[in-house]
């Protein structure tokens, strides 16, 4: 996976609390067999009309936010259903991070598996940095987000921020331990023998 | 011995292996698919060339993209069909566990996985899916994950994670007649927020849910997730055993002694204690009807539709002022005046044959009201046949609700089964987002009971005053 250091970009601003996963993403999309594709349908209800035309009020049909790399969002961001789908689309359309009061766990957790970064930082903060006019930086390594003069760092456990940073693929880690993890299986059918599955449904 | 509560005691019997940057390897006991989820997970396993590690660990169904009307002659949408068709080459390659679409087993996973005894107390469940809260009804630690997660457990049987923290909900008192166990969790969800949950794990506890059903156990922890936590738990009592013995995967002779002492253990300490406490009397609670389109934004049959000028934040009310403009409510009205077009029964929260049982003893002996869509879809094959064996089909037909085959169906609407714009149905579903049951539909979220009687009556109305029958 692509790694995540320091990050330029537009900020788009979608300040709405709760923004979900069905918004992000609606449900016809997540037919899909791939991760791909997914950026011209990110936030599409609220996107296009009816008719498929683009909203002009919406942010990111706005002639520079259509460019973002950053979105700075309202609190409990991403709650909902589990689709990565929301995250793929983010990250489809261009989007690296995401900066919000905070996020619901399981939208959280599938950015790190896609390379997202969503950096929490308090509401006062994300409304300062949506009047900055021009670029934010991202920094990861030293978890900070600067612009328009202003600076507000954010804490990550450092496992996240690893991932991020080496762009580490999960499952190779987790090979590291199949040691551990046959060992755990064998004492399990001895201490746990009903959970061996004996019949099929 | 440190007190435990019961979320840590299952965690600390599935920990693997601490890493030295402090995450945790926690072992996944049991593993449900369906179609949606899944399609890039195996796909990144074969790219991988990696095997999957425990085949029988799983158990896979179609649910989200099935048709509910005539089903024996295939699927007609076309990218639904790939889907499951995806779903079918997948599972036979890798030689998993699958229901077939036209198997009476088939249905919605988080019916599915308990109806076949796949759901056992104190293991760990996961499935790309974040109502798979609901099996924490069983006292497992059950929990919703992403693709790359479920691809993770394809591979390793494992899942990195972090310890969450402990939430305590205490229901007190007894609940009213009428009342069950969706009621308990808007309430609770109206309390504490969608976000209230957060980062926690939540066992519910009180001599409310130790008197629910399992079925009702389910529909509670199946709305964890819409009050932020991942997972719910209720410790297993002699209401789960009874539930679970005889069913098809679930554990014989003198596994199941053995399975059953353990079982018993499964409680939080006394001496437990939890981050974060939470207590909700529910003795004179009243039916409870979502207005907005968050499922936090809730009152009771008797109240009104809030008014805006009175949230206490300006981002509320600008919160609020969307949610009314997008329902097409406005403030003051009150919930029973609000008229309903369309009623969903069903879903992984509410449609299990308690549930249908309960919305049929509403409908029984009236009729839908006029212009009204109506629709019962069963949980799965087992539960229609049940409902059907019991004459609830009958019941509901007679009174002019459609009866269908299984599937999420309207809950999601990625089938057929999709509300048209400004379409306001009562649904016995989990979320009432934007957009959520079709383009622009309008969801307010209630009971089974609640949503026959607003099916029967055209507007939402106190399900006690119709129970009886007529
Ligand atoms: S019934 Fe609804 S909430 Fe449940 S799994 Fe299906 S789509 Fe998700």
């Amino acid at each position: 996976m692509e790694p995540f250091t320091t990050l330029t970009g537009i900020a788009a601003p979608l300040l709405r609390t709760n923004i979900d996963t069905d918004l992000i993403i609606p449900k016809q999309f997540l037919k899909t067999l791939v991760r791909s594709g997914l950026g011209r349908h990110l936030f599409s209800e609220i996107r296009y009309d009816a008719d498929g035309r683009e909203r002009p009020d919406f942010v990111l049909n706005q002639p520079p936010y259509r460019a973002a790399s950053i979105l700075l969002a309202g609190p409990n961001f991403g709650c909902g259903s589990s689709r990565e789908h929301a995250p793929w689309a983010l990250k489809d359309f261009g989007i690296r991070a995401i900066l919000a009061p905070s996020f619901a766990d399981i939208f959280f957790t599938n950015c790190f598996a896609n390379g997202l970064l969503p950096a929490v930082l308090p509401m006062e903060a994300i409304e300062t940095l949506a009047t900055v006019k021009g670029p934010l930086t991202v920094d990861l390594p030293a978890q900070q987000v600067r612009g328009g003069g202003h600076t507000f760092t954010f804490d990550l456990e450092p496992a996240r921020k690893a991932v991020l940073l080496e762009g580490l693929d999960e499952i190779k880690r987790t090979e590291a331990n199949l040691g551990d993890i046959d060992a755990f299986e064998a004492r399990r059918r001895l201490n746990a023998p009903w959970l061996e599955i004996h019949t099929q449904p | 011995m440190t007190p435990r509560t019961l979320y840590d005691k299952i965690w600390d019997d599935h920990l693997v292996a601490t890493r030295a940057d402090g995450t945790c390897l926690l072992y996944i006991d049991r593993h449900l698919v369906h179609e949606v989820t899944s399609p890039q997970a195996f796909e990144g396993l074969r790219e991988a060339r990696r095997p999957l590690r425990r085949p029988n660990a799983i158990l896979s169904v179609a649910d989200h993209n099935v048709p509910t009307l005539n089903r024996e002659k295939g699927i007609a949408d076309e990218t639904c069909r790939l889907q499951v068709e995806e779903l079918e080459t997948n599972v036979k390659a890798y030689g998993v566990p699958y229901l077939p679409l036209l198997d009476d087993r088939q249905g919605i996973v988080h019916v599915v996985g308990p109806e076949q005894g796949f759901t056992l107390p104190g293991t760990t469940i996961v499935c790309g899916d974040s109502h798979t809260s609901t099996h924490g009804a069983f006292g497992a630690l059950a929990f919703g994950i992403g693709t790359s997660e479920v691809e993770h457990v394809l591979a390793t049987q494992t899942l990195p994670q972090r310890k969450s923290r402990n939430l305590r909900v205490r229901f007190l008192g007894a609940l009213p007649p009428g009342l069950g166990a969706k009621d308990l969790a808007l309430a609770l969800i109206g309390r504490i927020g969608t976000a209230g949950g957060t980062g926690h794990v939540m066992e519910f506890t009180g001599p409310a849910v130790r008197a629910l059903s399992m079925e009702g156990r389910m529909t509670l922890c199946n709305m964890s997730i819409e009050g932020g936590a991942r997972s719910g738990l209720v410790a297993p009592d002699d209401v789960t055993f009874a539930y679970l013995e005889g069913r098809p995967m679930v554990p014989k002779d003198d596994l199941w002694d053995a399975a059953l002492t353990h079982w018993q253990s499964l409680r939080s300490d006394e001496a437990a204690t939890f981050d974060t406490e939470v207590a909700l009397d529910v003795s004179a609670l009243a039916p409870q009807v979502t207005w907005g389109t968050s499922p936090q934004w809730v009152t009771d049959i008797g109240g009104r539709v809030p008014d805006p000028a009175e949230a206490t934040s300006a981002d509320d009310r600008q919160a609020m002022l969307r949610a009314l403009d997008y329902m097409g409510l406005k403030p003051g009205t009150l919930i029973q005046d609000i008229a309903l077009q369309a009623v969903f029964i069903g879903s992984c929260t509410n449609g299990r044959i308690e549930d249908l049982r309960e919305a049929a003893a509403v409908a029984k002996g009236r009729k839908v009201a006029p212009g009204l869509r109506a629709l019962v879809v069963p949980g799965s094959g087992l539960v229609k046949r049940q409902a059907e064996a019991e004459g609830l089909d009958r019941i509901f037909l007679a009174a002019g609700f459609e009866w269908r085959q299984p599937g999420c169906s309207m809950c999601l609407g990625m089938n057929d089964d999709r509300l048209e714009e400004g379409v306001r149905c009562a649904s016995t579903s989990n979320r009432n987002f934007e957009g959520r049951q079709g383009r622009g539909s309008r969801t307010h979220l209630v009971s089974p009971g609640m949503a026959a009687a607003a099916a029967v009556t055209g507007h939402f109305t106190d399900v006690r005053q119709l129970m009886g029958g007529q």
